[in-house]
């Protein structure tokens, strides 16, 4: 936890020094993202996501978070959060190098991010990454949403997020999920937008054997509630 | 020269002090059709001050143009400022005082004068602003006539509320005859402290965008287009990942815009006697709005532009880039009220006055245009698209028809073919191709216009076929003949660039804070080429020289202070470095200003 407070430290110090540089036209400025806030309708019970980001920095460096936490009857049952240093790459895109920690599910584990963020030809806000862990294990991350202006405050927000492991458990090849969603939001304001949605998840390859050894579902179809806000 | 405020000179002059009069009674009022209900005292505007010496206070006053009370960085207590009146010749003494918890400056907008008289901290020579509790004393000759304005040149003071009319008197008579005269400054003010709005706009650059397009568009246009012509006209704006509809950065939606401080619901009051010619002193004294004005039932004479005159030209409608000036004459023939319609460029909202032979009557007030969308030609891009209008690459100015009369008709404007010309004559823009510095890449700068064209006769994105007379800046010819008739010694190319998305804002890639100083050699006669590498207006402003515009007759070569450069398009004017010092170069957008900024250097 020291080296992190002193990575971090050295982090902020560098950026701040860039501010001197490059004046007032360039402040420090902060922006929390709350994506996603919301209830789900699962089939025996229903669980509460948060997936949040953030950044503190100037336009061309920034320094990232995100926590993607998930509660069942009131057990925290996932817990990722990432900090990352961001650097514009192009106009539209940075890249992205930090570390993950994950409290849950057990056990917890670090792993190294090496990422790409941006927006795509027709507007495909992209997230991807690259996750490498200890004993070799390494992960894939890819994220594509799209904001649909139906009206100036009616947004349908489609998303594809997938996720695939090299190896998820000792005799188990590779493991992969899906999950495709679509959320129509009602912006009240530009910060602030109570929507619904339908999420659609698959358990692939690994994910789909283990699932079934366990008497779970590989698919499964939820609604979903919720609020989106950034400030 | 900066002294301590003395007791007595400190004395900002409450007489004067005005608190603005707001939109809840004001616009009660109107709808019962009592305009006369509001006190006629704030509908008619800042006071003017007359004479050689003058005291500028610099205090927090209170106004309400929203129905919510603000502090304004007001200059004796009034938004806008007072009017100064000076007299071409004169030499003025000005006592700026600053009664305000952060450093000011007063910068002279258009005033040919010493570096040092100029007002930007840090560029100025020897002047680093005024401090909290002081007062700095300006002064300076007179050496032109005509209508410019002044503003704070610190922080963003000028979104508060620190602006004003300057008119100068000329010392040899007027070239046209008026029985009576108004300065009207244009503005726009928000609720919002502007570091919050700048704030908002890095972090997500379509926020105040209310007009951005929806299914309903894409309805319309696959109707309209076709399937193969939607995609076709989609494909690029999707590519380059960038919204036709993007106008305005801050608009309507937290804007409410003033004419002489006055907001619409009222609006400012301005009085006339039939058969009378009155002379309008337009101001664009808006911090971040481009303002189309039009007077319906009106043609307007435009006799001067940016304090300069020119030969006469009448029109339905101007253009005002932030900080550009025109004077029009108009003479109302019929007994009855006139609106002047200032539209905020985006149509999300409109400031507007009324001209009367009786302070009791209003005029209808029109509707707003339809939003404007942009086009690839704004992009500067070759326009091989069909249905994408009749202009192409590469063409050049055509030197002017010389004509006898004044004015010409409308719709005989100048026409586009290319025509051979020498290697960029005065008067005639640059005939260099365009090349993109190196500087010019990277995540600073999302577009780069590689067909980017003259198009001085364009009145620019809604104003196109809209069926009135648009003055255009092929219509502007000086009264008198070219100053300076040398051909300009070099070149110097300025791309006007930036990136949207992040919403950063720079010069050739450069930013103001990265950037080395722009050299000019003092006497020296240079063209400067701008082009604008954005999808926005910019109006650009460079102090202490004119900017000698290049509308095609080198013999009545207009001089602006404020010229706008068209999104995709290019332009070029004259500049005679006959100013040595420091000076500000920048584009005059408030939140854009920051990185669009040159420090000029003559010696």
């Amino acid at each position: 936890m020291n080296k992190m407070t002193i990575l971090l430290g050295l982090i902020l110090s560098w950026l701040s020094a860039g501010a001197l540089a490059m004046g007032e036209a360039d402040p420090l400025l902060s922006r929390v993202v709350i994506d996603q806030l919301e209830i789900r309708d699962a089939a025996h019970h229903r669980p509460w996501v948060l997936e949040a980001q953030g950044w503190t920095g100037y336009d061309l460096h920034k320094l990232r978070w995100k926590a993607d936490l998930e509660w069942v009857e009131s057990e925290l049952e996932e817990a990722v959060v990432q900090v990352l240093y961001s650097r514009a790459a192009d106009p539209y895109w940075d890249w992205q190098i930090g570390w993950q920690y994950q409290s849950r599910p057990r056990p917890e584990q670090h792993a190294l991010v090496l990422g790409v963020r941006g927006l795509a030809p027709y507007w495909l806000e992209t997230d991807a990454a690259l996750l490498l862990g200890k004993q070799g294990r390494m992960s894939i991350q890819l994220k594509l949403e799209h904001e649909m202006m139906l009206t100036q405050r009616w947004v349908l927000i489609p998303e594809l997020s997938t996720q695939w492991q090299r190896r998820i458990e000792p005799g188990l090849g590779s493991g992969a999920d899906l999950a495709l969603g679509v959320r129509l939001a009602y912006e009240i304001r530009r910060e602030f937008a109570p929507y619904l949605g339908l999420v659609w998840q698959r358990r692939l390859t690994g994910r789909a054997q283990m699932a079934r050894q366990a008497g779970e579902a590989v698919s499964e179809t939820q609604w979903v509630a919720g609020v989106k806000l950034w400030f | 020269m900066h002294v301590p405020v003395l007791p007595e000179m400190a004395q900002p002059d409450l007489s004067r002090r005005r608190f603005v009069q707001g939109v809840a009674a004001a616009g009660a009022a109107f709808s019962l059709g009592v305009g006369a209900a509001v006190p006629l005292q704030s509908r008619l505007g800042p006071d003017t001050l007359r004479g050689q010496n003058f005291t500028l206070t610099y205090t927090p006053t209170e106004v309400n143009f929203t129905g919510t009370q603000r502090w304004a960085t007001a200059i004796n207590g009034s938004v806008p400022a007072p009017t100064l009146r000076f007299r071409e010749g004169e030499t003025v003494t000005l006592d700026v005082v600053n009664r305000l918890a952060e450093d000011t400056s007063i910068h002279w907008h258009g005033l040919i004068l010493p570096s040092s008289q100029d007002g930007v901290p840090h560029i100025s020579e020897g002047f680093t602003g005024i401090r909290p509790g002081e007062q700095f004393r300006y002064q300076f000759p007179l050496v032109q006539n005509g209508t410019y304005w002044y503003h704070s040149h610190s922080g963003f003071q000028e979104q508060m509320g620190a602006y004003g009319a300057i008119v100068i008197e000329p010392k040899a008579g007027y070239p046209f005859a008026f029985d009576r005269e108004y300065a009207l400054v244009l503005s726009d003010w928000s609720d919002e402290s502007p570091e919050a709005v700048y704030a908002t706009l890095k972090k997500m650059p379509h926020y105040y965008n209310q007009r951005e397009r929806t299914l309903g568009d894409t309805w319309q246009q696959l109707q309209k287009d076709g399937v193969a012509g939607f995609f076709a006209d989609r494909d690029m704006w999707n590519q380059m990942r960038m919204s036709d509809r993007d106008i305005s950065d801050v608009t309507g939606a937290i804007y409410t815009f003033l004419l002489n401080g006055v907001p619409p619901a009222t609006g400012w009051l301005g009085l006339f006697q039939r058969g009378e010619t009155v002379l309008l002193r337009i101001i664009n004294a808006a911090a971040m709005t481009l303002f189309d004005v039009c007077i319906p039932g009106l043609q307007m004479t435009v006799v001067a532009a940016d304090g300069q005159y020119i030969e006469p030209v009448s029109v339905d409608e101007i253009r005002f880039g932030v900080a550009e000036t025109y004077d029009v004459l108009v003479t109302p023939s019929a007994e009855q009220a006139y609106t002047i319609f200032a539209q905020a460029i985006d149509r999300s909202g409109y400031a507007r006055g009324t001209l009367t032979p009786d302070p009791s009557w209003t005029a209808e007030v029109p509707e707003l245009d339809p939003a404007p969308v942009l086009g690839h030609r704004d992009m500067g891009m070759a326009m091989h698209h069909a249905g994408h209008g009749a202009h192409h690459a590469g063409h050049h100015m055509q030197p002017r028809r010389r004509s006898s009369t004044a004015t010409q008709p409308v719709g005989q404007q100048l026409t586009r073919h290319a025509l051979p010309m020498g290697s960029g004559p005065a008067g005639f823009g640059s005939r260099a191709r365009v090349v993109h510095a190196s500087t010019e890449y990277g995540p600073q700068v999302d577009m780069r216009a590689d067909a980017a064209v003259y198009q001085l006769d364009d009145p620019g994105v809604g104003l196109r076929n809209n069926g009135r007379r648009v003055l255009t800046y092929a219509d502007l010819f000086n009264l008198y003949p070219t100053p300076d008739p040398r051909e300009p010694e070099r070149e110097i190319n300025l791309h006007l660039t930036g990136n949207m998305s992040r919403y950063m804002w720079s010069i050739n890639g450069i930013s103001f804070a990265d950037a080395e100083p722009l050299f000019l050699q003092l006497g020296e006669r240079v063209r400067i080429n701008l082009l604008n590498d954005t999808m926005m207006n910019h109006p650009i402003h460079l102090h202490g020289m004119w900017s000698d515009l290049e509308t095609g007759d080198p013999q009545r070569i207009p001089r602006k202070h404020t010229v706008i450069v068209q999104p995709g398009a290019k332009i070029s004017y004259l500049v005679t470095a006959d100013a040595p010092g420091g000076w500000a170069y920048h584009c005059h957008l408030l939140y854009h200003m920051l990185g669009m900024f040159r420090h000029v250097i003559v010696r």
